[in-house]
């Protein structure tokens, strides 16, 4: 189906599935319950997980594929953010032509970028990259905010004022991003027995838009030039003897993927028409890299599957603290309680971003391929045990 | 002329505090080929255990003076610090002074063990890893050792004031033949620069002139042959790992009283030290040194006013500009080598 193999189409199959579903996937609990703080189904968290997902998938196809580690990407996320409340302020709220815009100047930004930083590879690569990125936070922070030449309106962040222009806007439409009117904030509320569910516009553009991007980016890994991409990071010398120069493709992998964290920018300012610089320091450039390995880079599904791990838990790891705790450990004798409760404090609610470091450090040591090797890993082992003792002892794992 | 040299010493700690982080690294890069972005986190536990240092020196034990009241005219409550009551209240009281000096004796074993422990469990399994590799662990490990120092010190900066004896300005102006008040400088700052000087000098010396450090440069130059000459050098290098995290812990320490530590200052830094690393040219010691002073320097040109109504906001991009420049016209670096990471 749409060019794609079996296993590609059932994959995008089940991610179609996941997405188009999740509102109620990720409200199992009846809402009221006492495992209600686990439900992730409400619509600022999900509009993230798609977000975030397509700004890994995109980051995935730079760095799972020629292996260029980037430390900049989210200057180009900032830049998309920016290009979209710009939109808004001078045209109109209509999200298509603001989610276009910031997709085209990211792509320029990173043409730029890339043109410049691609002329050097490994370690040299990903430190201008962080050179530029800082260089793009420290403009939009301070230097592009002067009252003379206001492009980001600095520490406050660029947002839509009642005094801006907004040429095409009519009273008719919603004041607020809208897509021809619908606007991004409108939800459906369902109530099922004690569930419910909540499903939002905003949510499903920006899951149509993830499923169409990963539709993209299996195209991209299956084509001969993404073959050529893997050829860059196998093995770049032998690339070049076989005549072939490395550069347009590493260029057009940089670009495409700073447009998908254009894109991400332009959705996440379509979802709140808000821009600040913070989204384009160096610790969110960060947080893009952790999700992609801790995924699985290089892998289809990983960077989604990281995206939305490390949203998910840095949601609800954010939200425990010591009272329920206390009720978790209740059922222990009370110094015991209480000791367990002085073990798990320091890694939750405040303490999250200690329990992220751990996790992706033992990752990266036990895991390289992420949770996509893990979940393989573990399907083996469990095939392995299923066919007898004996035999899985005599089986010796190809060495990798 | 007199504000040229202002300028110049304006730069000078800045730089000073580059040039001792860009040493440690490169330091790392060319022993080990490691690229450590822990390094700033380093950095940030040195500050801090000026801090801790601080904290130890002011415990104290109360007791009640019944000849004085306190407003509510309940018997004062007096706390002495344990080492006021040990040493007598005079040398008590400028040991507490003297914490941020004294801290460096408390950080250096503290850091030489940190980094012994870091190469040794974490780091030596990612030699045969790739590039990206070592810098994800290394990242990791700078989140944990942030976090940890934020879950025991909290997120707010702390203040760690210098020695009273070496507050406030000193006319250097006067001293060189300029008028009076035309060149005034603080006296740690001025401190800080010839701690920077002794540290940097005395490990180019240490590399210089002894067997270790001759040893550790045939390394730096090909391991292989030192390993076959029957040396371990692989112990001669962690020593030096340990040693570059003392350098960017004794440069946390002393820069406590001009920056108040908070547990971010290391990546503030560490971004900087990167761009002072490959401006100076990756894996050479003394371009690390010149590309950290010259860089510090040129950013505080860029601070003067006459720089910044010219081209507004030029002090926060400068070093970045420079770097860029710098890496598209001589990609090695001012004294990069041939031959260093050009796989």
């Amino acid at each position: 189906m749409l060019g794609l193999d079996k296993k590609d189409t059932s994959l995008l199959v089940i991610v179609a599935i996941l997405t188009l579903l999740a509102p109620f996937i990720l409200n199992p609990f009846p809402s009221g319950s006492a495992m209600a703080q686990f439900n992730a189904g409400y619509p600022d968290l999900m509009q993230r997980f798609v977000i975030f997902g397509i700004f890994a998938i995109g980051f995935n196809i730079l760095f799972g594929l020629t292996g260029y580690l980037s430390f900049g990407h989210a200057a180009f996320l900032g830049v998309g953010s920016y290009s979209a409340v710009w939109m808004f302020k001078l045209f109109s709220y209509n999200v298509i032509p603001a989610i276009a815009l910031s997709v085209v100047v990211a792509a320029l930004f990173s043409l730029l970028i890339g043109y410049i930083s691609l002329r050097r590879s490994g370690i040299y690569f990903s430190i201008l990259t962080l050179a530029f990125a800082q260089m793009s936070f420290a403009l939009a922070y301070s230097v592009l905010s002067n009252p003379k030449f206001n492009l980001t309106n600095g520490e406050t962040g660029l947002q839509v004022y009642a005094d801006d222009p907004q040429l095409f806007h009519r009273d008719s439409l919603p004041d607020m991003p809208h897509l021809f009117g619908l606007s991004m904030r409108s939800t459906y509320h369902l109530d099922i027995g004690a569930w419910s569910f909540d499903f939002n516009a905003g949510y499903y553009l920006c899951a149509v838009i993830m499923m169409v991007m990963f539709y993209l980016a299996i195209r991209i890994f299956r084509s001969p030039f993404g073959m050529m991409l893997r050829a860059v990071k196998s093995n770049q010398q032998r690339m070049n003897y076989t005549g072939l120069n490395p550069r347009p493709y590493t260029l057009a992998a940089f670009v495409i993927s700073g447009m998908y964290a254009g894109l991400a920018g332009g959705l996440m300012a379509a979802m709140d028409p808000l821009a600040g610089a913070e989204r384009m320091q160096w610790t969110a450039s960060g947080e893009v890299v952790l999700m992609t390995i801790l995924g699985g880079a290089g892998t289809l599904i990983g960077p989604v599957l990281g995206a939305g791990f490390i949203k998910y838990f840095e949601n609800i790891f954010s939200k425990i603290n010591d009272n329920i705790l206390h009720q978790w450990f209740s059922f222990l004798p009370d110094g015991f309680e209480d000791f367990m409760v002085f073990i798990v404090h320091p890694f939750i609610g405040k303490g999250w971003h200690l329990t992220l470091g751990i996790m992706f450090m033992l990752v990266v040591i036990f895991l390289p391929g992420g949770l996509v090797e893990g979940g393989q890993r573990l399907g083996n082992w469990l095939r392995n045990r299923g066919k007898g003792a004996a035999e899985a002892k005599t089986k010796q794992e190809p060495a990798e | 002329m007199d504000a040229i040299l202002l300028q110049i010493l304006n730069g000078l700690d800045k730089g000073s505090a580059y040039a001792l982080i860009a040493l440690g690294l490169t330091l790392i890069f060319g022993t080990l080929g490691v690229v450590n972005f822990a390094h700033g986190a380093l950095f940030m536990i040195g500050a801090f255990c000026a801090v801790m240092l601080q904290r130890l020196l002011n415990l104290s034990f109360q007791t009640i003076d019944e000849s004085q009241k306190d407003f509510l005219g309940n018997p004062l409550k007096v706390d002495t610090p344990y080492v006021e009551a040990w040493f007598g209240p005079e040398t008590g009281a400028a040991i507490i002074d003297w914490s941020v000096p004294l801290a460096i004796l408390f950080a250096i074993p503290i850091m030489l063990l940190i980094g012994y422990v870091m190469e040794r469990g974490l780091i030596k399994h990612f030699y045969k890893r790739p590039h990206a590799d070592q810098i994800l662990v290394t990242f990791g490990l700078a989140i944990v050792l942030q976090e940890i120092i934020k879950y025991f010190f909290g997120a707010n900066p702390i203040q760690t004031p210098e020695p009273s004896a070496l507050r406030g300005s000193l006319d250097i102006g006067v001293m060189i033949g300029f008028e009076a008040n035309a060149i005034i400088y603080p006296i740690w700052r001025l401190v800080y620069f010839a701690f920077a000087a002794v540290i940097i000098g005395g490990v180019f010396a240490f590399l210089q002139f002894t067997t270790f450090g001759m040893v550790v440069r045939a390394g730096m130059a090909d391991r292989e042959t030192v390993g076959l000459l029957g040396i371990n050098i692989d112990k001669r290098f962690t020593i030096m790992f340990g040693i570059a995290a003392g350098v960017a812990g004794l440069a946390g320490v002393m820069y406590g009283p001009l920056n108040p530590p908070n547990y971010h200052m290391g990546m503030d830094f560490l971004v900087l030290s990167f761009v002072v690393v490959v401006v100076g040219g990756m894996g050479s010691l003394p371009g690390a040194v010149a590309a950290g002073f010259l860089l510090g320097i040129l950013e505080s040109f860029a601070s003067t006013t006459w720089a910044t109504t010219t081209i507004p906001g030029i002090n926060q991009i400068i070093i970045y500009l420079v770097a860029i420049i710098i890496l598209l016209t001589r990609p090695r670096g001012l004294m990069g080598r041939k031959g260093v990471m050009e796989e």
